[in-house]
Protein backbone atom coordinates (compact mmCIF):
# COMPACT_ATOMS: atom_id res chain seq x y z
CA UNK A 1 0.00 0.00 0.00
CA UNK A 2 1.12 3.26 -1.35
CA UNK A 3 1.44 6.30 1.78
CA UNK A 4 2.46 9.10 1.43
CA UNK A 5 5.31 10.17 3.72
CA UNK A 6 4.35 13.85 3.16
CA UNK A 7 1.34 13.38 5.12
CA UNK A 8 2.10 12.09 9.08
CA UNK A 9 -0.94 10.12 9.29
CA UNK A 10 -0.65 6.18 9.31
CA UNK A 11 -3.46 4.48 6.77
CA UNK A 12 -4.86 2.64 10.01
CA UNK A 13 -5.23 5.75 12.59
CA UNK A 14 -6.55 7.99 9.27
CA UNK A 15 -9.47 4.95 8.68
CA UNK A 16 -10.52 5.52 12.50
CA UNK A 17 -9.95 9.24 12.18
CA UNK A 18 -12.39 9.71 8.75
CA UNK A 19 -14.80 7.11 10.46
CA UNK A 20 -15.13 9.47 13.69
CA UNK A 21 -15.65 12.47 11.72
CA UNK A 22 -17.89 10.98 8.38
CA UNK A 23 -21.21 11.29 9.15
CA UNK A 24 -23.09 7.72 10.08
CA UNK A 25 -26.26 5.82 8.42
CA UNK A 26 -28.92 6.86 10.08
CA UNK A 27 -29.60 3.22 10.71
CA UNK A 28 -32.44 4.12 13.02
CA UNK A 29 -34.57 6.18 10.48
CA UNK A 30 -33.72 3.86 7.69
CA UNK A 31 -35.05 0.68 9.53
CA UNK A 32 -38.46 3.10 10.57
CA UNK A 33 -38.63 4.07 6.96
CA UNK A 34 -38.11 0.75 5.73
CA UNK A 35 -40.83 -0.80 8.25
CA UNK A 36 -43.35 1.43 7.17
CA UNK A 37 -43.00 2.03 3.36
CA UNK A 38 -42.25 -1.98 3.18
CA UNK A 39 -45.36 -2.31 5.39
CA UNK A 40 -47.85 0.18 3.17
CA UNK A 41 -46.51 -1.77 -0.24
CA UNK A 42 -47.52 -5.01 1.86
CA UNK A 43 -50.91 -3.65 2.68
CA UNK A 44 -51.75 -1.87 -0.89
CA UNK A 45 -50.91 -5.84 -2.48
CA UNK A 46 -53.18 -7.24 0.70
CA UNK A 47 -55.42 -4.69 -0.92
CA UNK A 48 -55.44 -5.17 -4.45
CA UNK A 49 -56.07 -9.30 -3.24
CA UNK A 50 -59.10 -8.56 -1.50
CA UNK A 51 -60.35 -6.53 -4.61
CA UNK A 52 -59.58 -9.52 -6.93
CA UNK A 53 -61.23 -12.03 -3.98
CA UNK A 54 -64.55 -9.76 -3.53
CA UNK A 55 -65.17 -8.30 -7.12
CA UNK A 56 -63.86 -11.29 -9.23
CA UNK A 57 -64.39 -14.01 -6.85
CA UNK A 58 -61.22 -15.40 -6.75
CA UNK A 59 -60.13 -17.26 -4.41
CA UNK A 60 -57.25 -16.53 -1.60
CA UNK A 61 -55.31 -18.96 -3.23
CA UNK A 62 -55.83 -18.10 -7.22
CA UNK A 63 -55.97 -14.45 -6.13
CA UNK A 64 -52.06 -14.69 -5.91
CA UNK A 65 -51.19 -14.52 -9.51
CA UNK A 66 -53.04 -11.66 -10.63
CA UNK A 67 -52.23 -9.97 -7.78
CA UNK A 68 -48.30 -9.98 -7.96
CA UNK A 69 -48.73 -9.64 -11.83
CA UNK A 70 -50.50 -6.17 -10.70
CA UNK A 71 -47.73 -4.88 -8.55
CA UNK A 72 -45.30 -6.20 -11.05
CA UNK A 73 -46.87 -3.73 -13.97
CA UNK A 74 -47.24 -0.73 -11.04
CA UNK A 75 -43.39 -1.16 -10.42
CA UNK A 76 -42.05 -1.39 -13.73
CA UNK A 77 -44.23 1.80 -14.79
CA UNK A 78 -43.03 3.79 -11.70
CA UNK A 79 -38.97 2.36 -12.46
CA UNK A 80 -40.24 3.98 -15.93
CA UNK A 81 -40.88 7.42 -14.83
CA UNK A 82 -37.79 7.71 -13.17
CA UNK A 83 -39.82 7.77 -9.97
CA UNK A 84 -38.84 4.36 -8.01
CA UNK A 85 -35.08 5.35 -7.40
CA UNK A 86 -35.98 8.53 -5.39
CA UNK A 87 -39.09 6.40 -3.80
CA UNK A 88 -36.31 4.01 -2.72
CA UNK A 89 -33.67 6.63 -1.67
CA UNK A 90 -36.48 7.33 0.80
CA UNK A 91 -37.57 3.74 1.63
CA UNK A 92 -34.01 2.14 1.88
CA UNK A 93 -35.00 -1.30 2.40
CA UNK A 94 -38.85 -1.32 2.50
CA UNK A 95 -38.58 -0.67 -1.60
CA UNK A 96 -36.39 -3.85 -1.97
CA UNK A 97 -39.48 -5.88 -0.83
CA UNK A 98 -39.37 -9.07 -3.19
CA UNK A 99 -42.35 -8.58 -5.96
CA UNK A 100 -41.30 -4.49 -6.68
CA UNK A 101 -38.20 -4.65 -6.14
CA UNK A 102 -37.07 -7.71 -7.82
CA UNK A 103 -39.17 -5.70 -11.26
CA UNK A 104 -37.59 -2.54 -10.48
CA UNK A 105 -34.40 -4.75 -10.89
CA UNK A 106 -34.91 -6.11 -14.29
CA UNK A 107 -36.82 -3.19 -15.67
CA UNK A 108 -34.09 -0.47 -14.30
CA UNK A 109 -31.45 -2.88 -16.24
CA UNK A 110 -33.84 -3.27 -19.31
CA UNK A 111 -33.84 0.56 -19.83
CA UNK A 112 -30.28 0.82 -19.04
CA UNK A 113 -29.22 -1.05 -21.67
CA UNK A 114 -32.05 -0.76 -24.25
CA UNK A 115 -29.46 1.40 -26.36
CA UNK A 116 -27.33 -1.47 -27.24
CA UNK A 117 -30.07 -3.27 -28.78
CA UNK A 118 -32.64 -5.92 -27.86
CA UNK A 119 -30.30 -8.90 -27.91
CA UNK A 120 -26.92 -7.80 -26.68
CA UNK A 121 -28.00 -4.92 -24.77
CA UNK A 122 -31.30 -6.09 -23.16
CA UNK A 123 -31.06 -9.52 -23.24
CA UNK A 124 -27.65 -9.89 -21.42
CA UNK A 125 -28.03 -7.64 -19.26
CA UNK A 126 -32.02 -7.66 -18.08
CA UNK A 127 -30.75 -9.82 -15.23
CA UNK A 128 -27.59 -8.23 -14.11
CA UNK A 129 -28.87 -7.09 -10.82
CA UNK A 130 -31.50 -9.79 -9.88
CA UNK A 131 -29.35 -12.15 -11.51
CA UNK A 132 -27.56 -13.19 -7.67
CA UNK A 133 -31.11 -12.82 -6.38
CA UNK A 134 -32.07 -15.94 -8.35
CA UNK A 135 -28.99 -17.66 -7.89
CA UNK A 136 -29.10 -17.22 -4.14
CA UNK A 137 -32.55 -17.95 -4.18
CA UNK A 138 -32.62 -20.99 -6.02
CA UNK A 139 -29.53 -22.48 -3.90
CA UNK A 140 -31.03 -21.65 -0.45
CA UNK A 141 -34.02 -23.08 -1.51
CA UNK A 142 -32.11 -26.26 -2.60
CA UNK A 143 -30.45 -26.50 0.66
CA UNK A 144 -33.19 -25.82 3.19
CA UNK A 145 -35.43 -28.06 1.37
CA UNK A 146 -32.93 -31.05 1.15
CA UNK A 147 -32.15 -29.84 4.98
CA UNK A 148 -36.22 -30.43 5.53
CA UNK A 149 -36.23 -33.42 3.96
CA UNK A 150 -33.19 -35.01 5.55
CA UNK A 151 -34.71 -33.55 9.19
CA UNK A 152 -38.34 -35.23 8.16
CA UNK A 153 -36.52 -38.47 7.64
CA UNK A 154 -35.18 -38.91 11.08
CA UNK A 155 -38.04 -38.23 12.78
CA UNK A 156 -40.15 -40.20 10.73
CA UNK A 157 -38.10 -43.17 11.08
CA UNK B 1 10.42 25.72 -15.97
CA UNK B 2 10.51 23.12 -12.98
CA UNK B 3 10.83 24.74 -9.81
CA UNK B 4 10.86 22.51 -6.20
CA UNK B 5 10.12 19.38 -7.01
CA UNK B 6 6.94 19.09 -8.90
CA UNK B 7 5.28 22.74 -9.85
CA UNK B 8 6.01 24.39 -12.93
CA UNK B 9 6.25 27.91 -13.25
CA UNK B 10 4.65 29.71 -16.46
CA UNK B 11 6.80 32.28 -17.36
CA UNK B 12 5.93 33.48 -20.93
CA UNK B 13 2.27 34.23 -19.25
CA UNK B 14 -0.65 31.70 -21.08
CA UNK B 15 -3.79 32.93 -20.56
CA UNK B 16 -7.63 31.65 -20.50
CA UNK B 17 -8.80 33.30 -23.83
CA UNK B 18 -12.22 32.09 -23.40
CA UNK B 19 -13.98 29.36 -21.62
CA UNK B 20 -17.36 27.41 -21.90
CA UNK B 21 -19.16 25.69 -19.88
CA UNK B 22 -22.52 23.54 -20.29
CA UNK B 23 -24.62 21.75 -17.00
CA UNK B 24 -27.90 19.58 -16.65
CA UNK B 25 -30.81 20.91 -15.31
CA UNK B 26 -30.05 20.33 -11.52
CA UNK B 27 -26.29 22.45 -11.95
CA UNK B 28 -28.52 24.58 -13.69
CA UNK B 29 -30.88 25.47 -10.32
CA UNK B 30 -28.06 25.30 -8.33
CA UNK B 31 -26.58 27.62 -6.66
CA UNK B 32 -23.99 28.81 -9.24
CA UNK B 33 -26.68 28.46 -11.92
CA UNK B 34 -26.43 31.76 -13.91
CA UNK B 35 -22.68 31.47 -13.55
CA UNK B 36 -22.90 28.91 -16.64
CA UNK B 37 -23.47 29.29 -20.46
CA UNK B 38 -25.48 26.74 -20.65
CA UNK B 39 -27.90 24.85 -18.51
CA UNK B 40 -29.70 22.15 -20.56
CA UNK B 41 -33.00 20.61 -19.18
CA UNK B 42 -33.10 17.30 -21.12
CA UNK B 43 -30.65 14.85 -19.50
CA UNK B 44 -30.64 13.39 -22.79
CA UNK B 45 -29.26 16.54 -24.29
CA UNK B 46 -31.57 15.89 -27.50
CA UNK B 47 -29.42 12.72 -28.18
CA UNK B 48 -30.93 9.04 -28.03
CA UNK B 49 -28.50 7.92 -25.35
CA UNK B 50 -26.64 8.93 -21.98
CA UNK B 51 -23.62 8.63 -24.07
CA UNK B 52 -24.07 10.50 -26.75
CA UNK B 53 -25.96 13.07 -24.02
CA UNK B 54 -22.15 13.86 -22.55
CA UNK B 55 -20.59 13.86 -25.96
CA UNK B 56 -22.87 16.59 -27.03
CA UNK B 57 -22.55 18.31 -23.71
CA UNK B 58 -18.43 18.24 -24.51
CA UNK B 59 -18.79 19.64 -28.04
CA UNK B 60 -21.22 22.15 -26.55
CA UNK B 61 -18.59 23.50 -24.15
CA UNK B 62 -15.81 23.52 -26.74
CA UNK B 63 -17.89 25.49 -29.87
CA UNK B 64 -18.61 28.22 -26.84
CA UNK B 65 -15.58 28.37 -25.82
CA UNK B 66 -13.96 28.94 -28.98
CA UNK B 67 -16.48 31.62 -29.89
CA UNK B 68 -16.30 33.22 -26.75
CA UNK B 69 -12.02 33.50 -27.50
CA UNK B 70 -12.72 35.14 -30.32
CA UNK B 71 -11.55 32.14 -32.21
CA UNK B 72 -12.67 29.66 -34.84
CA UNK B 73 -12.48 26.01 -34.38
CA UNK B 74 -9.36 25.65 -37.17
CA UNK B 75 -7.38 28.02 -35.33
CA UNK B 76 -7.15 25.50 -31.96
CA UNK B 77 -3.63 23.79 -32.86
CA UNK B 78 -4.41 21.09 -29.44
CA UNK B 79 -7.36 20.18 -27.61
CA UNK B 80 -6.29 18.14 -24.45
CA UNK B 81 -9.44 16.35 -23.09
CA UNK B 82 -10.80 13.44 -20.82
CA UNK B 83 -13.68 11.92 -19.14
CA UNK B 84 -14.82 9.79 -17.24
CA UNK B 85 -15.77 6.68 -19.20
CA UNK B 86 -13.82 4.12 -20.62
CA UNK B 87 -11.47 4.81 -23.16
CA UNK B 88 -12.98 8.41 -22.96
CA UNK B 89 -15.36 7.89 -25.44
CA UNK B 90 -17.08 11.31 -24.73
CA UNK B 91 -13.87 13.26 -25.43
CA UNK B 92 -12.39 10.98 -28.26
CA UNK B 93 -15.21 10.65 -30.46
CA UNK B 94 -15.98 14.63 -30.26
CA UNK B 95 -12.90 14.98 -31.58
CA UNK B 96 -14.86 13.29 -34.97
CA UNK B 97 -16.59 17.06 -34.54
CA UNK B 98 -13.93 19.62 -33.45
CA UNK B 99 -11.36 17.33 -36.43
CA UNK B 100 -8.62 18.84 -34.18
CA UNK B 101 -5.46 17.61 -33.08
CA UNK B 102 -6.16 15.70 -30.14
CA UNK B 103 -4.36 14.67 -26.48
CA UNK B 104 -6.44 12.49 -24.19
CA UNK B 105 -6.05 12.23 -20.79
CA UNK B 106 -7.51 10.56 -17.44
CA UNK B 107 -7.19 11.09 -13.95
CA UNK B 108 -11.06 10.83 -13.19
CA UNK B 109 -12.38 14.27 -11.26
CA UNK B 110 -8.56 15.48 -11.49
CA UNK B 111 -8.71 15.37 -15.23
CA UNK B 112 -9.60 19.27 -15.69
CA UNK B 113 -6.44 20.43 -13.83
CA UNK B 114 -4.59 17.83 -15.51
CA UNK B 115 -5.77 19.54 -19.10
CA UNK B 116 -5.01 22.54 -18.24
CA UNK B 117 -1.51 22.27 -16.70
CA UNK B 118 -1.00 20.58 -19.77
CA UNK B 119 -1.88 22.90 -21.98
CA UNK B 120 -0.38 25.53 -20.02
CA UNK B 121 2.91 23.72 -20.51
CA UNK B 122 2.59 23.55 -24.16
CA UNK B 123 1.46 27.13 -25.17
CA UNK B 124 4.66 28.58 -22.67
CA UNK B 125 7.02 26.10 -24.53
CA UNK B 126 5.62 27.59 -27.95
CA UNK B 127 4.52 23.70 -28.98
CA UNK B 128 1.19 25.14 -29.67
CA UNK B 129 -0.25 28.74 -29.95
CA UNK B 130 -3.85 27.73 -28.99
CA UNK B 131 -4.65 24.77 -26.67
CA UNK B 132 -8.18 23.55 -25.86
CA UNK B 133 -8.92 21.96 -22.37
CA UNK B 134 -12.17 20.18 -21.94
CA UNK B 135 -13.33 17.89 -19.98
CA UNK B 136 -16.97 16.35 -19.30
CA UNK B 137 -19.26 13.79 -17.26
CA UNK B 138 -22.79 13.04 -17.02
CA UNK B 139 -24.80 11.69 -13.80
CA UNK B 140 -26.17 9.00 -15.34
CA UNK B 141 -23.37 7.57 -17.65
CA UNK B 142 -21.44 7.63 -15.07
CA UNK B 143 -24.01 5.71 -12.83
CA UNK B 144 -24.09 3.11 -15.68
CA UNK B 145 -20.03 2.67 -15.41
CA UNK B 146 -19.55 2.96 -12.06
CA UNK B 147 -22.54 2.16 -10.46
CA UNK B 148 -25.53 0.36 -10.94
CA UNK B 149 -28.64 1.36 -13.63
CA UNK B 150 -29.93 4.68 -13.11
CA UNK B 151 -33.44 3.53 -11.95
CA UNK B 152 -32.45 0.77 -10.02
CA UNK B 153 -34.19 1.52 -6.58
CA UNK B 154 -30.83 1.65 -3.85
CA UNK B 155 -30.13 3.90 -1.38
CA UNK B 156 -27.05 5.73 -1.57
CA UNK B 157 -24.97 6.84 2.03
CA UNK B 158 -25.11 10.17 2.85
CA UNK B 159 -20.96 10.16 2.28
CA UNK B 160 -22.26 9.31 -1.39
CA UNK B 161 -21.30 12.42 -3.69
CA UNK B 162 -23.61 13.28 -7.15
CA UNK B 163 -21.81 13.23 -10.39
CA UNK B 164 -22.20 16.58 -12.05
CA UNK B 165 -23.33 16.57 -15.74
CA UNK B 166 -21.72 18.99 -17.89
CA UNK B 167 -18.80 19.54 -19.80
CA UNK B 168 -15.83 22.62 -19.56
CA UNK B 169 -14.03 23.68 -21.58
CA UNK B 170 -11.04 26.51 -21.79
CA UNK B 171 -8.90 28.06 -24.57
CA UNK B 172 -5.75 28.72 -23.27
CA UNK B 173 -3.09 30.85 -25.36
CA UNK B 174 -0.84 34.02 -25.10
CA UNK B 175 -2.68 37.01 -25.33
CA UNK B 176 -2.73 41.18 -23.70
CA UNK B 177 -5.40 40.17 -21.69
CA UNK B 178 -7.31 37.26 -19.63
CA UNK B 179 -6.71 35.53 -16.78
CA UNK B 180 -2.67 34.38 -16.02
CA UNK B 181 -1.75 30.69 -15.20
CA UNK B 182 1.01 31.23 -13.46
CA UNK B 183 1.69 27.97 -11.96
CA UNK B 184 0.91 24.16 -11.59
CA UNK B 185 2.01 21.20 -9.36
CA UNK B 186 1.84 17.79 -10.34
CA UNK B 187 -0.08 15.34 -8.03
CA UNK B 188 1.15 12.27 -6.40
CA UNK B 189 -0.79 8.78 -6.07
CA UNK B 190 -2.14 8.98 -2.35
CA UNK B 191 -3.95 6.41 -1.19
CA UNK B 192 -4.38 5.91 2.63
CA UNK B 193 -6.68 2.55 2.60
CA UNK B 194 -10.13 4.07 2.17
CA UNK B 195 -11.52 1.36 -0.32
CA UNK B 196 -15.01 2.19 -0.08
CA UNK B 197 -16.73 3.60 -3.17
CA UNK B 198 -19.08 5.47 -1.58
CA UNK B 199 -16.35 7.39 0.81
CA UNK B 200 -14.63 9.23 -2.32
CA UNK B 201 -14.59 12.66 -0.01
CA UNK B 202 -12.23 10.64 2.61
CA UNK B 203 -10.30 8.57 -0.12
CA UNK B 204 -9.04 12.18 -2.35
CA UNK B 205 -8.44 14.64 0.76
CA UNK B 206 -5.07 13.46 1.68
CA UNK B 207 -4.19 13.59 -2.00
CA UNK B 208 -5.62 17.30 -1.99
CA UNK B 209 -3.85 18.01 1.05
CA UNK B 210 -0.16 16.39 -0.30
CA UNK B 211 -0.37 18.47 -3.41
CA UNK B 212 -1.44 21.61 -1.49
CA UNK B 213 1.32 20.88 1.01
CA UNK B 214 4.11 20.44 -2.07
CA UNK B 215 2.69 23.76 -4.27
CA UNK B 216 3.28 26.13 -1.15
CA UNK B 217 6.72 24.25 -0.58
CA UNK B 218 7.64 24.19 -4.25
CA UNK B 219 6.38 27.86 -4.88
CA UNK B 220 7.46 29.47 -1.54
CA UNK B 221 4.26 30.98 -1.29
CA UNK B 222 2.09 31.01 1.62
CA UNK B 223 -1.91 30.89 2.09
CA UNK B 224 -2.09 34.12 2.05
CA UNK B 225 -1.13 34.90 -1.14
CA UNK B 226 -4.08 33.44 -2.39
CA UNK B 227 -7.85 35.06 -2.18
CA UNK B 228 -9.32 31.60 -2.69
CA UNK B 229 -7.88 28.07 -2.46
CA UNK B 230 -10.87 25.74 -3.62
CA UNK B 231 -10.29 22.32 -3.72
CA UNK B 232 -11.98 19.62 -6.31
CA UNK B 233 -14.99 17.91 -4.94
CA UNK B 234 -13.66 16.90 -1.68
CA UNK B 235 -17.67 17.82 -1.01
CA UNK B 236 -19.31 18.07 2.19
CA UNK B 237 -17.15 14.71 3.95
CA UNK B 238 -13.84 15.52 2.16
CA UNK B 239 -13.32 18.93 2.71
CA UNK B 240 -13.22 19.24 6.01
CA UNK B 241 -11.28 16.14 6.83
CA UNK B 242 -8.34 17.91 4.11
CA UNK B 243 -9.10 20.98 6.47
CA UNK B 244 -8.03 19.02 9.65
CA UNK B 245 -5.59 17.44 8.20
CA UNK B 246 -3.82 21.07 6.75
CA UNK B 247 -4.16 21.87 9.88
CA UNK B 248 -2.09 18.68 11.44
CA UNK B 249 0.80 19.87 8.76
CA UNK B 250 0.32 23.65 10.28
CA UNK B 251 -1.19 25.13 7.43
CA UNK B 252 -4.24 26.88 8.67
CA UNK B 253 -7.19 28.31 6.17
CA UNK B 254 -10.36 29.98 6.67
CA UNK B 255 -13.20 30.38 4.71
CA UNK B 256 -10.76 31.46 1.74
CA UNK B 257 -10.55 27.36 1.81
CA UNK B 258 -13.68 25.92 -0.47
CA UNK B 259 -14.59 22.94 -2.56
CA UNK B 260 -16.39 22.74 -5.90
CA UNK B 261 -18.60 20.05 -4.92
CA UNK B 262 -19.84 22.37 -2.15
CA UNK B 263 -20.08 25.41 -4.35
CA UNK B 264 -22.37 23.77 -7.24
CA UNK B 265 -25.19 22.36 -5.26
CA UNK B 266 -27.16 23.65 -2.69
CA UNK B 267 -27.17 21.44 0.54
CA UNK B 268 -31.04 20.72 0.28
CA UNK B 269 -31.15 20.22 -3.48
CA UNK B 270 -32.87 16.62 -3.44
CA UNK B 271 -30.34 13.96 -3.91
CA UNK B 272 -26.83 15.49 -4.09
CA UNK B 273 -25.69 13.75 -0.73
CA UNK B 274 -22.26 15.36 -0.01
CA UNK B 275 -21.81 17.00 -3.04
CA UNK B 276 -20.29 17.54 -7.07
CA UNK B 277 -18.22 15.31 -7.93
CA UNK B 278 -16.65 14.68 -12.04
CA UNK B 279 -14.39 16.22 -14.03
CA UNK B 280 -16.92 18.78 -15.08
CA UNK B 281 -17.40 19.49 -11.11
CA UNK B 282 -14.44 21.43 -10.81
CA UNK B 283 -14.53 22.74 -14.64
CA UNK B 284 -17.69 23.97 -14.45
CA UNK B 285 -17.23 25.74 -11.38
CA UNK B 286 -13.25 26.91 -11.85
CA UNK B 287 -14.27 28.00 -16.06
CA UNK B 288 -17.67 29.45 -15.34
CA UNK B 289 -18.22 30.92 -11.44
CA UNK B 290 -14.35 31.42 -10.55
CA UNK B 291 -12.97 33.01 -13.70
CA UNK B 292 -15.87 35.40 -13.64
CA UNK B 293 -15.06 35.95 -9.96
CA UNK B 294 -11.67 37.36 -11.32
CA UNK B 295 -12.81 38.85 -13.99
CA UNK B 296 -14.94 40.46 -11.87
CA UNK B 297 -12.15 41.66 -9.64
CA UNK B 298 -13.56 39.83 -6.43
CA UNK B 299 -10.39 37.33 -6.12
CA UNK B 300 -6.79 38.27 -7.76
CA UNK B 301 -5.34 34.72 -7.00
CA UNK B 302 -6.64 31.92 -6.70
CA UNK B 303 -5.09 28.32 -6.54
CA UNK B 304 -7.91 25.00 -7.71
CA UNK B 305 -6.54 21.65 -6.55
CA UNK B 306 -8.94 19.20 -8.93
CA UNK B 307 -9.00 15.89 -7.14
CA UNK B 308 -9.24 12.60 -8.59
CA UNK B 309 -10.43 8.91 -7.45
CA UNK B 310 -8.70 6.71 -9.47
CA UNK B 311 -10.46 3.88 -8.79
CA UNK B 312 -12.85 1.39 -11.48
CA UNK B 313 -15.80 -0.54 -10.95
CA UNK B 314 -13.17 -4.01 -11.28
CA UNK B 315 -11.00 -2.74 -8.73
CA UNK B 316 -13.61 -1.72 -6.11
CA UNK B 317 -15.37 -4.86 -6.75
CA UNK B 318 -12.38 -6.44 -5.55
CA UNK B 319 -11.91 -4.82 -2.58
CA UNK B 320 -8.54 -2.67 -3.69
CA UNK B 321 -8.09 0.83 -2.13
CA UNK B 322 -8.35 3.60 -4.24
CA UNK B 323 -5.50 5.43 -5.07
CA UNK B 324 -6.01 9.13 -5.29
CA UNK B 325 -4.39 12.38 -7.07
CA UNK B 326 -4.58 15.75 -6.90
CA UNK B 327 -3.34 18.38 -9.48
CA UNK B 328 -3.33 22.08 -8.35
CA UNK B 329 -3.48 25.25 -10.81
CA UNK B 330 -2.87 28.77 -10.33
CA UNK B 331 -4.89 31.32 -11.77
CA UNK B 332 -3.97 34.75 -11.78
CA UNK B 333 -5.10 37.88 -12.48
CA UNK B 334 -3.11 40.69 -14.13
CA UNK B 335 -3.84 44.13 -14.71
CA UNK B 336 -2.69 45.03 -18.23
Amino acid sequence: MTLSAKIGVESAAYKDFVKRVQPRKAWLRNAFRAFITGGLLCILGQGIEDFFITVFHFTEKTAGNPTVAVLIILSVLVTGFGVYDRFAQFAGAGSAVPVTGFANAIASAALEHKSEGYIVGVGTNIFKVAGPVIVFGVVSAFLISLLRYIFMQIIGS
Amino acid sequence: MLIGKQTWYFSHKPRILGTGTVVGEKEGKGPLGQSFDRSVTDPYFGQSSFEKAERKAMEMAQETAVQKAGLTMAMIDLIVSGDLLAQNISSHFAGRTSGRPLFNVFSACATSMQAVMLGAQLVDSDCANYVMAAVSSHNSSAERAFRTPTEYGAQKPPTAHCTVTGAGAAVIGKGIAGIRITYATIGKIVDLGIDNPWEMGAAMAPAAVDTIKQHFEDTKRTPDDYDLIVTGDLARVGHPIARSLLRKEGICLDERFTDCGILMYDENQPEVFSGGSGPACAACVTFGYLLQGMEEGRYQKILVIATGALLSLLSSQQKESIPCIAHAVAFEREET
